[in-house]
Protein backbone atom coordinates (compact mmCIF):
# COMPACT_ATOMS: atom_id res chain seq x y z
CA UNK A 1 0.00 0.00 0.00
CA UNK A 2 2.72 2.41 1.10
CA UNK A 3 4.91 1.42 -2.49
CA UNK A 4 1.68 2.12 -4.28
CA UNK A 5 1.40 5.50 -2.58
CA UNK A 6 5.08 6.50 -3.53
CA UNK A 7 4.38 5.74 -6.77
CA UNK A 8 1.28 8.35 -6.69
CA UNK A 9 3.34 10.73 -5.01
CA UNK A 10 5.86 10.62 -7.60
CA UNK A 11 4.08 11.44 -10.16
CA UNK A 12 4.44 15.25 -10.29
CA UNK A 13 8.06 15.21 -9.81
CA UNK A 14 9.09 12.89 -12.04
CA UNK A 15 10.20 15.40 -14.72
CA UNK A 16 13.22 17.06 -12.48
CA UNK A 17 16.68 18.01 -14.26
CA UNK A 18 19.18 15.51 -15.11
CA UNK A 19 22.68 15.90 -15.99
CA UNK A 20 23.14 11.22 -15.92
CA UNK A 21 21.26 8.49 -14.80
CA UNK A 22 21.81 6.82 -12.03
CA UNK A 23 24.56 3.92 -11.73
CA UNK A 24 21.77 1.69 -10.62
CA UNK A 25 19.42 2.21 -13.14
CA UNK A 26 22.52 1.53 -15.52
CA UNK A 27 24.16 -1.13 -13.55
CA UNK A 28 27.49 -0.38 -14.05
CA UNK A 29 30.06 -2.40 -11.67
CA UNK A 30 30.67 1.52 -10.12
CA UNK A 31 27.27 0.79 -8.26
CA UNK A 32 29.10 -1.66 -6.43
CA UNK A 33 31.11 -0.29 -3.23
CA UNK A 34 33.79 -2.70 -3.01
CA UNK A 35 34.05 -2.07 -6.97
CA UNK A 36 34.24 1.76 -5.43
CA UNK A 37 36.87 0.68 -2.91
CA UNK A 38 39.17 -1.40 -5.42
CA UNK A 39 39.42 1.99 -7.83
CA UNK A 40 40.74 3.72 -5.42
CA UNK A 41 43.02 1.66 -3.57
CA UNK A 42 45.07 0.91 -6.68
CA UNK A 43 46.22 4.12 -6.56
CA UNK A 44 49.73 4.69 -5.51
CA UNK A 45 50.07 8.25 -3.79
CA UNK A 46 53.11 8.91 -2.39
CA UNK A 47 52.03 11.82 0.04
CA UNK A 48 50.64 13.08 3.01
CA UNK A 49 52.50 12.66 6.38
CA UNK A 50 53.10 9.10 5.97
CA UNK A 51 53.47 9.00 2.05
CA UNK A 52 51.23 6.00 2.67
CA UNK A 53 47.78 7.50 1.54
CA UNK A 54 46.44 4.88 4.19
CA UNK A 55 44.74 7.32 5.47
CA UNK A 56 44.32 5.30 9.66
CA UNK A 57 48.26 6.13 9.32
CA UNK A 58 48.17 9.53 8.60
CA UNK A 59 45.83 9.95 11.23
CA UNK A 60 48.19 8.51 13.96
CA UNK A 61 50.93 10.25 12.62
CA UNK A 62 49.00 13.21 13.88
CA UNK A 63 48.26 11.91 17.01
CA UNK A 64 44.96 10.30 16.56
CA UNK A 65 46.15 6.53 16.28
CA UNK A 66 41.99 5.65 17.29
CA UNK A 67 39.48 8.06 15.57
CA UNK A 68 36.38 8.24 17.90
CA UNK A 69 33.44 10.19 18.76
CA UNK A 70 33.22 13.50 20.66
CA UNK A 71 29.75 13.82 22.14
CA UNK A 72 26.17 13.86 19.98
CA UNK A 73 25.37 16.92 18.56
CA UNK A 74 23.50 15.94 15.29
CA UNK A 75 21.16 13.17 14.13
CA UNK A 76 21.03 13.01 10.36
CA UNK A 77 18.53 10.83 8.57
CA UNK A 78 18.60 9.83 5.22
CA UNK A 79 15.22 9.63 4.44
CA UNK A 80 15.80 7.64 1.14
CA UNK A 81 17.35 8.12 -1.96
CA UNK A 82 14.47 9.30 -4.43
CA UNK A 83 15.05 12.59 -5.83
CA UNK A 84 13.45 14.44 -8.58
CA UNK A 85 16.97 14.87 -10.42
CA UNK A 86 20.11 13.04 -11.04
CA UNK A 87 23.21 15.28 -10.82
CA UNK A 88 26.51 14.02 -11.88
CA UNK A 89 28.30 14.47 -8.93
CA UNK A 90 25.76 12.78 -6.32
CA UNK A 91 27.52 10.30 -3.52
CA UNK A 92 24.17 9.14 -2.88
CA UNK A 93 23.29 7.47 -6.53
CA UNK A 94 19.90 9.25 -5.91
CA UNK A 95 17.18 9.44 -8.92
CA UNK A 96 13.61 9.19 -9.84
CA UNK A 97 14.46 5.51 -10.37
CA UNK A 98 15.18 4.93 -6.78
CA UNK A 99 11.59 4.21 -5.57
CA UNK A 100 12.31 1.57 -3.51
CA UNK A 101 14.70 2.57 -0.63
CA UNK A 102 12.68 4.93 1.70
CA UNK A 103 11.92 5.40 5.07
CA UNK A 104 8.80 3.84 6.66
CA UNK A 105 7.14 5.02 9.33
CA UNK A 106 8.03 2.85 12.33
CA UNK A 107 11.75 3.28 11.21
CA UNK A 108 10.98 7.05 11.45
CA UNK A 109 9.08 6.22 15.27
CA UNK A 110 12.54 4.80 15.74
CA UNK A 111 14.74 7.38 15.07
CA UNK A 112 12.69 10.17 17.36
CA UNK A 113 13.20 7.42 20.14
CA UNK A 114 16.85 7.81 19.39
CA UNK A 115 16.75 11.67 19.00
CA UNK A 116 14.82 11.39 22.72
CA UNK A 117 16.93 9.17 24.48
CA UNK A 118 20.17 11.07 23.42
CA UNK A 119 19.22 14.46 23.60
CA UNK A 120 20.60 15.27 19.88
CA UNK A 121 19.68 19.50 19.79
CA UNK A 122 19.88 19.23 15.75
CA UNK A 123 17.63 16.80 13.58
CA UNK A 124 19.58 16.79 10.05
CA UNK A 125 17.19 15.36 7.24
CA UNK A 126 18.82 14.63 3.60
CA UNK A 127 18.34 12.16 0.95
CA UNK A 128 17.67 11.99 -2.03
CA UNK A 129 14.62 14.44 -1.92
CA UNK A 130 13.77 13.97 1.71
CA UNK A 131 10.66 16.04 0.63
CA UNK A 132 9.47 13.17 -1.47
CA UNK A 133 9.14 10.53 1.58
CA UNK A 134 5.37 10.28 2.94
CA UNK A 135 6.52 10.77 6.60
CA UNK A 136 8.77 14.00 5.92
CA UNK A 137 6.02 16.57 6.93
CA UNK A 138 5.22 13.90 10.21
CA UNK A 139 9.25 14.19 11.69
CA UNK A 140 9.79 17.38 11.35
CA UNK A 141 6.41 18.38 13.22
CA UNK A 142 7.84 15.75 15.49
CA UNK A 143 11.05 17.40 16.16
CA UNK A 144 9.84 20.90 16.34
CA UNK A 145 7.48 19.70 19.26
CA UNK A 146 10.56 18.47 20.87
CA UNK A 147 11.96 21.64 20.48
CA UNK A 148 14.74 20.58 18.13
CA UNK A 149 16.35 22.77 15.23
CA UNK A 150 15.84 21.08 12.05
CA UNK A 151 17.31 21.49 8.90
CA UNK A 152 16.39 20.17 5.49
CA UNK A 153 19.08 19.34 2.86
CA UNK A 154 17.16 21.17 0.13
CA UNK A 155 17.63 20.74 -3.76
CA UNK A 156 15.68 23.56 -4.63
CA UNK A 157 13.80 22.51 -7.66
CA UNK A 158 11.76 20.19 -5.70
CA UNK A 159 9.82 23.85 -4.51
CA UNK A 160 8.50 24.70 -7.83
CA UNK A 161 6.48 21.34 -8.15
CA UNK A 162 3.20 21.87 -7.94
CA UNK A 163 2.83 19.47 -4.61
CA UNK A 164 5.71 20.99 -2.88
CA UNK A 165 5.33 24.71 -3.42
CA UNK A 166 3.43 25.12 -0.49
CA UNK A 167 7.20 24.31 1.95
CA UNK A 168 8.61 27.63 2.07
CA UNK A 169 5.51 29.25 4.28
CA UNK A 170 5.46 25.54 5.91
CA UNK A 171 9.16 25.45 6.77
CA UNK A 172 9.09 29.23 7.78
CA UNK A 173 6.29 28.60 10.42
CA UNK A 174 8.15 25.93 12.00
CA UNK A 175 11.43 27.42 11.74
CA UNK A 176 12.93 24.68 9.75
CA UNK A 177 16.87 25.51 8.23
CA UNK A 178 16.79 25.20 4.18
CA UNK A 179 20.29 23.93 3.31
CA UNK A 180 20.35 24.15 0.12
CA UNK A 181 22.14 22.97 -2.95
CA UNK A 182 23.46 25.88 -5.22
CA UNK A 183 27.32 24.85 -6.79
CA UNK A 184 27.80 28.18 -8.03
CA UNK A 185 26.14 31.23 -8.31
CA UNK A 186 26.09 31.49 -12.00
CA UNK A 187 24.43 29.52 -14.61
CA UNK A 188 27.32 27.61 -16.60
CA UNK A 189 28.31 25.48 -13.43
CA UNK A 190 25.41 25.06 -11.81
CA UNK A 191 23.53 22.84 -14.82
CA UNK A 192 26.46 21.47 -15.93
CA UNK A 193 26.59 19.50 -12.49
CA UNK A 194 22.69 19.28 -12.02
CA UNK A 195 21.16 19.60 -15.33
CA UNK A 196 20.22 21.95 -17.72
CA UNK A 197 17.25 24.03 -16.34
CA UNK A 198 18.38 24.01 -12.82
CA UNK A 199 19.60 27.22 -12.21
CA UNK A 200 16.71 29.17 -13.38
CA UNK A 201 14.35 26.70 -11.31
CA UNK A 202 16.79 27.13 -8.30
CA UNK A 203 16.98 31.01 -8.20
CA UNK A 204 12.77 31.31 -8.96
CA UNK A 205 12.92 28.81 -5.63
CA UNK A 206 15.54 30.87 -3.67
CA UNK A 207 12.67 34.24 -4.20
CA UNK A 208 10.00 32.26 -3.28
CA UNK A 209 12.27 30.86 0.34
CA UNK A 210 13.22 35.11 0.46
CA UNK A 211 9.41 35.97 0.15
CA UNK A 212 8.56 33.69 2.99
CA UNK A 213 10.84 35.26 4.86
CA UNK A 214 14.10 33.46 4.55
CA UNK A 215 17.54 34.96 3.49
CA UNK A 216 16.39 38.25 6.06
CA UNK A 217 19.22 37.19 8.81
CA UNK A 218 16.13 35.98 10.99
CA UNK A 219 17.52 33.20 13.28
CA UNK A 220 14.38 31.37 12.80
CA UNK A 221 14.58 32.04 9.22
CA UNK A 222 17.67 30.92 8.26
CA UNK A 223 18.84 29.98 4.33
CA UNK A 224 21.92 28.05 3.87
CA UNK A 225 23.96 27.72 0.23
CA UNK A 226 25.59 24.65 -0.05
CA UNK A 227 28.57 24.95 -2.77
CA UNK A 228 30.56 21.91 -3.88
CA UNK A 229 33.22 22.45 -7.16
CA UNK A 230 32.10 21.35 -10.49
CA UNK A 231 34.95 19.45 -11.24
CA UNK A 232 38.69 17.86 -9.87
CA UNK A 233 39.08 20.46 -7.54
CA UNK A 234 39.02 21.41 -3.88
CA UNK A 235 36.33 24.43 -3.00
CA UNK A 236 37.42 28.06 -2.12
CA UNK A 237 37.68 29.60 0.97
CA UNK A 238 34.15 29.64 2.37
CA UNK A 239 34.37 33.20 3.75
CA UNK A 240 35.91 35.23 1.33
CA UNK A 241 32.87 33.08 -1.10
CA UNK A 242 30.13 34.07 1.04
CA UNK A 243 30.87 37.90 0.39
CA UNK A 244 31.23 37.07 -3.44
CA UNK A 245 28.22 35.24 -3.53
CA UNK A 246 26.07 37.75 -1.63
CA UNK A 247 27.18 40.08 -3.90
CA UNK A 248 26.91 38.52 -7.28
CA UNK A 249 23.22 37.11 -6.32
CA UNK A 250 21.64 40.57 -4.80
CA UNK A 251 23.19 42.22 -7.87
CA UNK A 252 22.24 39.89 -10.42
CA UNK A 253 18.67 38.19 -9.28
CA UNK A 254 17.47 40.58 -5.90
CA UNK A 255 18.07 37.29 -3.84
CA UNK A 256 19.14 36.87 -0.55
CA UNK A 257 20.67 33.97 1.69
CA UNK A 258 22.37 33.86 5.13
CA UNK A 259 24.92 31.13 5.25
CA UNK A 260 27.34 29.72 2.61
CA UNK A 261 28.70 26.09 3.11
CA UNK A 262 32.14 24.68 1.01
CA UNK A 263 31.93 21.13 0.64
CA UNK A 264 34.77 19.05 -1.02
CA UNK A 265 33.49 16.12 -3.20
CA UNK A 266 34.20 12.78 -2.26
CA UNK A 267 35.69 10.36 -4.83
CA UNK A 268 32.77 7.78 -4.83
CA UNK A 269 29.97 6.86 -6.58
CA UNK A 270 28.54 9.11 -9.53
CA UNK A 271 31.40 11.85 -9.27
CA UNK A 272 34.11 8.98 -8.63
CA UNK A 273 32.28 8.17 -11.86
CA UNK A 274 32.81 11.55 -13.34
CA UNK A 275 36.37 11.88 -12.29
CA UNK A 276 37.06 8.06 -14.21
CA UNK A 277 36.11 9.18 -17.16
CA UNK A 278 37.65 12.63 -17.22
CA UNK A 279 41.20 10.73 -15.97
CA UNK A 280 41.12 13.01 -13.39
CA UNK A 281 40.98 9.88 -10.65
CA UNK A 282 44.72 9.65 -9.19
CA UNK A 283 44.83 13.74 -9.68
CA UNK A 284 41.71 14.32 -7.55
CA UNK A 285 43.07 11.74 -4.98
CA UNK A 286 46.57 13.15 -4.84
CA UNK A 287 45.34 16.74 -4.34
CA UNK A 288 43.09 15.36 -1.63
CA UNK A 289 45.87 13.50 0.23
CA UNK A 290 48.42 16.09 -0.41
CA UNK A 291 46.30 18.67 1.11
CA UNK A 292 45.38 16.50 4.60
CA UNK A 293 44.95 18.66 6.89
CA UNK A 294 45.63 17.40 10.77
CA UNK A 295 43.28 20.49 12.40
CA UNK A 296 40.55 19.18 10.85
CA UNK A 297 40.02 16.12 12.68
CA UNK A 298 38.84 17.66 15.98
CA UNK A 299 35.87 18.74 13.90
CA UNK A 300 35.17 16.09 11.50
CA UNK A 301 31.36 15.37 11.33
CA UNK A 302 31.82 11.38 12.26
CA UNK A 303 32.74 12.64 16.18
CA UNK A 304 29.23 14.29 16.82
CA UNK A 305 26.70 13.44 14.34
CA UNK A 306 24.80 9.65 14.17
CA UNK A 307 23.82 8.84 10.42
CA UNK A 308 20.91 6.92 10.07
CA UNK A 309 20.01 4.97 6.89
CA UNK A 310 16.82 4.71 5.05
CA UNK A 311 16.12 1.29 7.10
CA UNK A 312 17.46 2.20 10.04
CA UNK A 313 21.26 1.03 9.33
CA UNK A 314 23.79 3.06 11.51
CA UNK A 315 26.66 4.84 10.05
CA UNK A 316 29.54 7.36 10.84
CA UNK A 317 28.27 9.43 7.70
CA UNK A 318 26.65 9.33 5.33
CA UNK A 319 28.98 8.65 3.12
CA UNK A 320 29.86 5.46 4.74
CA UNK A 321 25.82 4.92 4.79
CA UNK A 322 26.66 4.81 0.93
CA UNK A 323 29.57 2.32 0.76
CA UNK A 324 27.61 0.42 2.97
CA UNK A 325 29.86 0.82 5.78
CA UNK A 326 27.85 -0.15 8.63
CA UNK A 327 29.05 1.50 11.79
CA UNK A 328 31.28 -0.46 14.30
CA UNK A 329 29.17 -1.17 17.62
CA UNK A 330 27.53 -4.78 17.96
CA UNK A 331 24.10 -4.21 16.48
CA UNK A 332 24.44 -1.07 14.44
CA UNK A 333 20.37 -0.23 14.18
CA UNK A 334 18.51 2.46 15.13
CA UNK A 335 16.07 0.10 17.40
CA UNK A 336 19.09 -0.78 19.37
CA UNK A 337 20.73 2.39 19.81
CA UNK A 338 23.25 2.81 22.43
CA UNK A 339 24.84 5.81 23.03
CA UNK A 340 28.08 4.48 25.54
CA UNK A 341 28.60 1.95 22.91
CA UNK A 342 28.35 4.94 20.32
CA UNK A 343 30.81 6.60 22.46
CA UNK A 344 33.42 4.56 22.99
CA UNK A 345 33.36 3.10 19.19
CA UNK A 346 36.08 3.14 16.68
CA UNK A 347 34.92 5.30 13.71
CA UNK A 348 35.28 3.81 10.09
CA UNK A 349 37.42 5.09 7.61
CA UNK A 350 38.82 4.43 4.55
CA UNK A 351 40.52 6.62 1.40
CA UNK A 352 37.32 8.93 0.50
CA UNK A 353 38.01 10.62 4.03
CA UNK A 354 40.82 12.32 2.72
CA UNK A 355 37.75 14.52 1.33
CA UNK A 356 37.15 15.71 4.35
CA UNK A 357 39.94 16.16 6.07
CA UNK A 358 41.69 18.40 3.04
CA UNK A 359 42.55 21.79 2.83
CA UNK A 360 40.24 24.04 5.47
CA UNK A 361 38.07 20.67 5.95
CA UNK A 362 34.59 20.00 5.14
CA UNK A 363 31.27 19.02 6.67
CA UNK A 364 27.56 18.93 6.83
CA UNK A 365 28.62 21.90 8.27
CA UNK A 366 30.53 23.17 5.82
CA UNK A 367 34.62 24.08 5.68
CA UNK A 368 35.73 22.95 9.18
CA UNK A 369 38.63 25.18 9.66
CA UNK A 370 38.25 28.98 8.60
CA UNK B 1 60.83 14.00 -25.94
CA UNK B 2 63.17 16.92 -24.55
CA UNK B 3 61.39 19.88 -24.24
CA UNK B 4 62.07 23.28 -22.95
CA UNK B 5 58.83 23.29 -20.95
CA UNK B 6 58.81 20.37 -18.45
CA UNK B 7 55.30 19.45 -16.87
CA UNK B 8 57.25 18.58 -13.84
CA UNK B 9 58.86 21.73 -12.95
CA UNK B 10 55.67 23.75 -11.46
CA UNK B 11 56.00 21.17 -8.29
CA UNK B 12 59.56 21.56 -8.42
CA UNK B 13 59.22 25.26 -8.11
CA UNK B 14 60.67 25.06 -4.58
CA UNK B 15 64.28 23.67 -5.69
CA UNK B 16 65.04 27.29 -6.94
CA UNK B 17 66.30 27.61 -2.99
CA UNK B 18 69.59 25.41 -3.72
CA UNK B 19 71.37 27.87 -5.02
CA UNK B 20 69.98 30.95 -2.66
CA UNK B 21 67.43 30.29 0.08
CA UNK B 22 66.94 33.44 1.52
CA UNK B 23 66.44 35.11 -2.05
CA UNK B 24 63.79 32.52 -2.40
CA UNK B 25 62.59 32.17 0.81
CA UNK B 26 61.69 36.33 0.30
CA UNK B 27 60.28 35.50 -2.83
CA UNK B 28 57.94 32.78 -1.53
CA UNK B 29 57.15 34.49 1.13
CA UNK B 30 56.00 38.02 -1.20
CA UNK B 31 54.61 35.84 -3.59
CA UNK B 32 52.19 33.87 -1.38
CA UNK B 33 51.40 37.29 0.25
CA UNK B 34 50.58 38.67 -2.40
CA UNK B 35 47.61 36.01 -3.29
CA UNK B 36 45.85 36.64 0.37
CA UNK B 37 42.20 38.24 0.43
CA UNK B 38 43.18 42.47 0.99
CA UNK B 39 41.91 45.15 -0.65
CA UNK B 40 41.04 43.03 -3.47
CA UNK B 41 39.91 39.51 -2.83
CA UNK B 42 41.94 36.08 -3.72
CA UNK B 43 39.55 35.30 -6.54
CA UNK B 44 39.82 38.33 -8.32
CA UNK B 45 43.45 38.58 -7.56
CA UNK B 46 43.87 34.83 -9.77
CA UNK B 47 41.82 36.19 -12.44
CA UNK B 48 44.66 39.04 -12.71
CA UNK B 49 47.02 36.42 -12.48
CA UNK B 50 45.00 34.18 -15.18
CA UNK B 51 44.78 37.09 -17.72
CA UNK B 52 48.62 38.22 -16.82
CA UNK B 53 49.44 34.10 -16.94
CA UNK B 54 48.40 34.83 -21.12
CA UNK B 55 50.57 37.53 -21.41
CA UNK B 56 53.57 36.51 -20.67
CA UNK B 57 52.57 33.15 -22.16
CA UNK B 58 53.78 30.88 -18.97
CA UNK B 59 52.43 27.71 -19.15
CA UNK B 60 53.24 27.23 -15.79
CA UNK B 61 51.16 30.25 -14.84
CA UNK B 62 48.67 29.00 -16.69
CA UNK B 63 48.48 26.00 -15.56
CA UNK B 64 47.98 27.07 -11.91
CA UNK B 65 46.17 29.85 -12.37
CA UNK B 66 43.51 27.99 -14.09
CA UNK B 67 43.47 25.81 -10.84
CA UNK B 68 43.51 28.84 -8.80
CA UNK B 69 40.60 30.54 -10.32
CA UNK B 70 38.30 27.20 -10.25
CA UNK B 71 39.50 26.91 -6.61
CA UNK B 72 38.66 30.50 -5.84
CA UNK B 73 35.48 30.12 -7.32
CA UNK B 74 35.30 31.47 -11.01
CA UNK B 75 33.58 30.01 -13.44
CA UNK B 76 35.13 29.49 -17.61
CA UNK B 77 32.80 32.14 -18.31
CA UNK B 78 34.32 34.37 -16.25
CA UNK B 79 38.00 33.45 -16.38
CA UNK B 80 37.50 33.52 -20.44
CA UNK B 81 36.77 37.46 -20.20
CA UNK B 82 40.09 37.97 -18.02
CA UNK B 83 41.99 36.24 -20.91
CA UNK B 84 40.01 38.54 -23.62
CA UNK B 85 41.19 41.32 -21.10
CA UNK B 86 44.83 40.33 -21.79
CA UNK B 87 43.75 39.82 -25.35
CA UNK B 88 42.45 43.39 -25.61
CA UNK B 89 45.35 45.37 -23.78
CA UNK B 90 47.96 43.05 -25.86
CA UNK B 91 46.15 44.23 -29.61
CA UNK B 92 45.72 47.16 -28.39
CA UNK B 93 48.89 48.37 -27.46
CA UNK B 94 49.83 47.19 -30.88
CA UNK B 95 47.12 49.31 -32.50
CA UNK B 96 47.92 52.46 -30.60
CA UNK B 97 51.42 52.74 -31.69
CA UNK B 98 49.85 52.75 -34.91
CA UNK B 99 49.22 56.32 -34.24
CA UNK B 100 52.90 56.78 -34.11
CA UNK B 101 52.80 55.32 -38.04
CA UNK B 102 50.19 57.88 -39.15
CA UNK B 103 52.14 61.04 -37.71
CA UNK B 104 55.33 59.88 -39.54
CA UNK B 105 53.21 59.04 -42.69
CA UNK B 106 51.53 62.76 -42.33
CA UNK B 107 55.42 64.16 -41.87
CA UNK B 108 56.54 62.33 -44.84
CA UNK B 109 53.60 62.36 -47.15
CA UNK B 110 52.51 64.93 -49.58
Amino acid sequence: METLLLELDMLPVVSGPRATQSLYTRAVPLVDPEEQFRVLNRLEIEEGPTKTGVFDHDLAASGWPRLQPDSLDVVQINLGKLCNMTCRHCHVDAGPDRTEENMDRATVEACLEVIDRTGARVVDLTGGAPELNPHFEFIIDACVERGIRVLDRCNLTILMTRRYSHLPEWFAERGVEVVCSLPHYRQIGTDAQRGAGTYRKSIAALRRLNEAGYGQRAADRVLTLVTNPVGAFLPGNQASLKHEWQAALARNHDVYFDRLLTLTNMPMSRYLEWLLEAGQTEAYLRRLVQAFNPATITGLMCRNTLSIGWNGYLYDCDFNQQLDMLMDVPRPHVRDFDLDAWLSHDIRTARHCYGCTAGAGSSCGGAINQ
Amino acid sequence: MESYYDRSHLPRFGEIAKGSKELADAFFAYYNKVFEDGALTAREKALIALAVAHTVQCPYCIDAYTTASLEAGSDLEQMTEAVHVATAIRGGASLVHGVQMVDQVKKMSM
